[in-house]
């Protein structure tokens, strides 16, 4: 007998001597929030719960989104140590809208299937968001042409995700309606953190140590 | 109202000053106890320590002795804990059904002394005098098996000359739990040391709870180490009056 | 009346249930957890650290469980989930198994550790690549894949910062979600400055440096990694999707950049629906490490072309949750999500730390899950390393009602230790005397009359101080009052004599004669 045979045979003799009902799953918490997507409390909230976690956060319009993803880059980037005369190398993904790079002095890099040591020779990353949940400061990339692969978003040090404000929930379960399980999904709140010496948090490992959100009205 | 006393074996054999006060408590409210004599123990010792089988004639005691009575009360919230949770799994456990239909139905009449009290008698303030500083220790069963909540303290703050202080980490188990005590005594005592720790930074001279049985596991490292705190059950410090105070003994 | 011979408690008696074999993971200890606690216990620096840490954790989980209202909702509607995938099991694994193969993934099925093992020695082997990064995982550790895959010549690194920690200072996990809580800061900056190559030697204590001087460790062995293995939190049956819940970005690291990725997991890891995610994300990471939300969750299914790996395996192990799913009591045990609340309020793991219980899971779970991984008589002592005081059911995100789980497991034991030998011990003799005489009152008063003679044995002020064994375990460390000269009932009989006739006679009038049949 396989190996698989011979589990699930196992699995249904566990099972039969007293066949277990298969109970409903009661789903009486909260499935939405109070506040519909883009609701300006849900705004103050995320902003809230992102600052918490230590990422940066700050507001904008269409008008001037170029610009606060420039100044965004420049602050995640003014790190000690970091040598100012060279341009900043960031790598944005293939469908990036290119007015959001406008007002930047970094050298842009389109990711086009940038190895591992290309990415790790850029300074940060640029990119759009999928959903954004209010009540724990979540923001979810989900691979799309202005998010990019995976790992675009976790090699460079700096992580500036621009977010649609109409794209903030407020619940989990209303960020997970919205997403698609067939696609490769990252949850990402706030920049990396450990809470293994002494279960004391401390931000800033592996992934990103700086995670800068820029929130686009309207 | 009548009201059948489940008074345990410990209160019965080792502290009968918990029974006592029980009686004179409830017989000062203006109740009529009855002890049914054909009582033993519970059998949660057995059932906690695996020995589900031989706990099945004490679970028949009980249920025969407590069935013709309407409320039972029991100075102990691990008792009616067991009573409660765990009589008619042992019954269901061993085939007999019929006993653990019986014993579903007495356990819901059977009650611990706080939720008698408040929840029964509707009373908080039961007239009693005891002058004397009071930490209360509110142990585990009471807490987590019967939720009695905040009953226990809602009667000892309308105890008219008491000075209670708020124990620290009180929802923290004092490290008796039964043969617990005796399998893993090094772990126990480590419990009990941090459990007592806190009661002496209460300075009250007596530390209360519910049930004997944590407080033979308080009161003994107490004793050992000549702290000269005392404990007492809530029975005891329900039981005095002006009047008539009650007298604790010192163990023994 | 009928009794069930042995009642429900006789599972390892059945040839059909297979338990996780032995010599092979970390399922066991080598002593009795009541030994490995005493020396626990006089381990200063250990009680100062676990008790520091599990303080800090208690704290914020209270915190950020307070701040949802729902909560209780969460909690049922978790552990409804649970019942149920539990119920549904093997359908849900067969419908995983085809959405992942439909989605590019390939799956293995493992009936314990050892296969488990061989399945990724063996896939690492095919990859020609003598080095793995692996993220945090119980299941690679309850099945002792590190060392299977260095037995092949085959290197693993664990990229979790705890986990590092353990390895590099050749220890062992004491904690499921910070396997090296028994360290403290200090203790962490030796061990780096020992066994980091190349590490700063001006490296000092503080929790940022040492999280740096990881990063930098790592970091090249990441970006050069071609072989990953994983565990997963979760499984969703209907979409094939797997995840993982982090916090440092190494599971990301781990997931996404080599070419290779395996993921080994227990059969219960399952969840039927997408939907189900929306519970056990709000619940795992709040009661896990008080956060609001990890900062990293990954979800892959399958292989995503031109992200992430390209070849990727599932190994589905069961190395005994399936003795475990066949105890109907038991099984509940399954529906941990591996959070750790239960460790951090258990006052006994509090003081113990994780290694006393000789399993890589530890505490409250570790006491009623690996004695039903390995069968009772394997790990007899952890159901009994706990004072029943029901802490850990109270924080238990899907509501595993761990004491009374304990108290069933402690049955199986003594019942199938009854059925295995046919002379009884001291103590089923003692338990078997007790429950005689307390199941009679006439026995049961004479055996009263006859503690009182204990007066002797107490000093002048009533107290015992010195009993013989097993009693000792008492007076070692407490007074034990003498036995009153009167009991309650004699009190009673000698103060409440007319009352006890008018009882007599209230009970025959008010009882039904037929409810009295015993």
């Amino acid at each position: 007998m396989s190996a698989r045979d011979d589990v699930l045979a196992r699995v249904r003799r566990a099972l039969a001597t007293d066949e277990p009902s298969i109970g409903d799953v009661p789903r009486t918490y909260r499935q939405r929030g109070d506040r519909p997507p883009g609701d300006p409390a849900l705004i103050d909230l995320f902003v809230e719960r992102l600052t918490d976690y230590r990422a940066h956060a700050r507001r904008t319009t269409t008008d001037d989104v170029a610009g606060h993803v420039a100044r965004a880059i420049s602050e995640g980037l003014d790190q000690p140590g970091r040598d100012r005369h060279a341009p900043p190398r960031i790598v944005v993904p293939s469908g990036l809208p290119t007015n959001w790079l406008s007002a930047t002095d970094a050298d842009v890099i389109p990711d086009a299937g940038l190895t591992v040591d290309e990415l790790d020779a850029c300074d940060g990353v640029v990119t759009a968001a999928s959903v954004a949940i209010a009540e724990t400061g979540t923001i979810v990339l989900d691979g799309e042409s202005d998010q990019g692969r995976r790992a675009i978003s976790l090699v460079p040090d700096l992580h500036v995700c621009v977010v649609r404000t109409d794209q903030i929930v407020e619940t989990v379960p209303e960020g997970v309606a919205r997403l698609d399980p067939g696609r490769p999904l990252t949850w990402i709140s706030g920049p990396s953190a450990t809470s293994d010496i002494e279960l004391d948090r401390v931000e800033g490992v592996h992934g990103p140590r700086t995670l800068h959100v820029v929130l686009l009205d309207g | 109202m009548q009201i059948a006393l489940f008074v345990t074996c410990l209160a019965d054999t080792i502290f009968p000053d918990v029974g006592m006060a029980t009686v004179r408590l409830l017989e000062r409210l203006g109740h009529r106890v009855v002890f049914p004599t054909a009582q033993t123990c519970c059998g949660q010792m057995h059932v906690n320590t695996g020995y589900q089988r031989e706990a099945i004639p004490l679970v028949r005691r009980y249920v025969d002795g407590f069935e013709p009575f309407d409320v039972i009360v029991a100075p102990s919230g691990s008792c009616i804990g067991s009573i409660r949770h765990q009589h008619a799994m042992v019954a269901r456990n061993f085939g007999d059904d019929a006993l653990a239909a019986r014993a579903e139905r007495v356990a819901e009449r059977s009650y611990e002394l706080s939720e008698l009290l408040v929840d029964v008698l509707g009373v908080t303030d039961v007239g009693a005098h005891f002058p004397h500083r009071v930490t209360y220790h509110p142990t585990c069963h009471s807490l987590r098996m019967l939720r009695v909540g905040d009953r226990p303290l809602q009667l000892l703050r309308a105890v008219a000359g008491i000075d209670f202080v708020e124990l620290a980490d009180a929802d923290e188990c004092c490290g008796f739990g039964g043969t617990f005590a005796l399998k893993n005594a090094d772990v126990s005592t480590a419990m009990l040391a941090d459990k007592m720790r806190n009661v002496l930074s209460t300075d009250a001279e007596y530390a209360a709870a519910s049930d004997a049985s944590c407080l033979m596991q308080i009161g003994g490292g107490l004793s050992r180490l000549r702290t000269g705190v005392r404990t007492v059950h809530l029975a005891q410090v329900l039981a005095g009056t002006v009047d008539r105070p009650w007298e604790v003994a010192s163990w023994s | 009346m009928v009794m069930i011979e042995g009642g429900p408690f006789r599972h390892d008696a059945d040839p059909n249930t297979a338990t996780a074999p032995r010599g092979v993971g970390h399922l066991r200890g080598d002593v009795a957890f009541p030994t490995a606690a005493r020396a626990a216990l006089t381990d200063s620096q250990l009680r100062r650290n676990i008790g520091k840490a599990t303080g800090t954790i208690r704290a914020k989980r209270a915190d950020v469980v307070a701040e949802v209202a729902d909560w209780e909702q969460l909690r049922e509607a978790g552990r409804a989930c649970k019942a149920a995938t539990m119920a549904r099991l093997p359908e849900l694994l067969v419908q995983l198994e085809e959405r992942v193969v439909a989605a590019g993934g390939t799956v293995h099925w493992a009936r314990d550790a050892v296969e488990a093992n061989a399945i990724v020695v063996d896939l690492v082997r095919a990859t020609g690549s003598d080095e793995v990064v692996k993220v945090k995982s119980m299941a690679t550790q309850e099945i002792g894949l590190n060392e299977a895959l260095a037995e092949a010549g085959i290197a693993a690194l664990e990229t979790d910062l705890a986990e590092l920690i353990v390895q590099l200072g050749d220890d062992t996990p004491s904690h499921i979600l910070v396997p090296a809580i028994h360290r403290n800061r200090a203790e962490i900056r030796e061990i780096f400055l020992r066994e980091m190559p190349g590490v700063d030697p001006e490296l000092t204590d503080e929790p940022r440096r040492l999280a740096m001087a990881a990063r930098t460790h790592l970091r090249r062995r990441f970006l050069s990694a071609r072989v990953g293995v994983s565990g997963a939190n979760f499984a969703v049956a209907e979409t094939g999707t797997l995840s993982v819940v982090e916090s440092e970005g190494n599971g990301r690291m781990c997931l996404t950049l080599p070419d290779t990725l395996i993921t080994v997991m227990g059969i219960e890891k399952i969840v039927p629906t997408w939907r189900d995610l929306e519970v056990f994300l709000q619940l795992l990471p709040r009661s896990s490490t008080g956060e609001r939300m990890n900062p990293y969750t990954s979800m892959w299914t399958g292989v995503h072309p031109g992200d992430g790996p390209q070849d990727v395996h599932l190994v589905l192990l069961d190395n005994g949750r399936t003795a475990t799913l066949a105890d109907e009591v038991g099984r509940q045990a399954l529906a941990c999500i591996r959070c750790s609340a239960c460790l951090n309020v258990c006052p006994v793991y509090e003081r113990t730390g994780g290694h006393a219980y000789g399993s890589v899971y530890p505490g409250p779970i570790g006491a009623i899950l690996s004695p039903q991984l390995t069968g009772i008589a394997d790990n007899a002592s952890l159901p009994f390393a706990s004072s029943l005081c029901g802490a850990c059911y109270d924080v238990c995100p899907v509501k595993i009602n761990i004491p009374e789980v304990l108290v069933h497991l402690r049955a199986r034991h003594v019942e199938e230790r009854r059925a295995s030998r046919t002379v009884p011990n001291a103590e089923e003799l003692s338990m078997a005397a007790v429950g005689w005489v307390m199941a009679e009152p006439r026995r049961y008063a004479a055996a009263q009359r006859a503690a009182r003679a204990g007066r002797m044995l107490a000093g002048g002020r009533g107290r015992i101080r010195s009993l013989p064994p097993p009693l000792s375990a008492w007076t070692a460390s407490r007074d034990l009052p003498a036995p009153p000269t009167e009991t309650f009932r004699d009190w009673w009989a000698r103060t409440h004599a007319d009352d006890d006739r008018s009882d007599h006679t209230s009970r025959a009038s008010s009882s039904d004669s037929g409810r009295h049949t015993s």
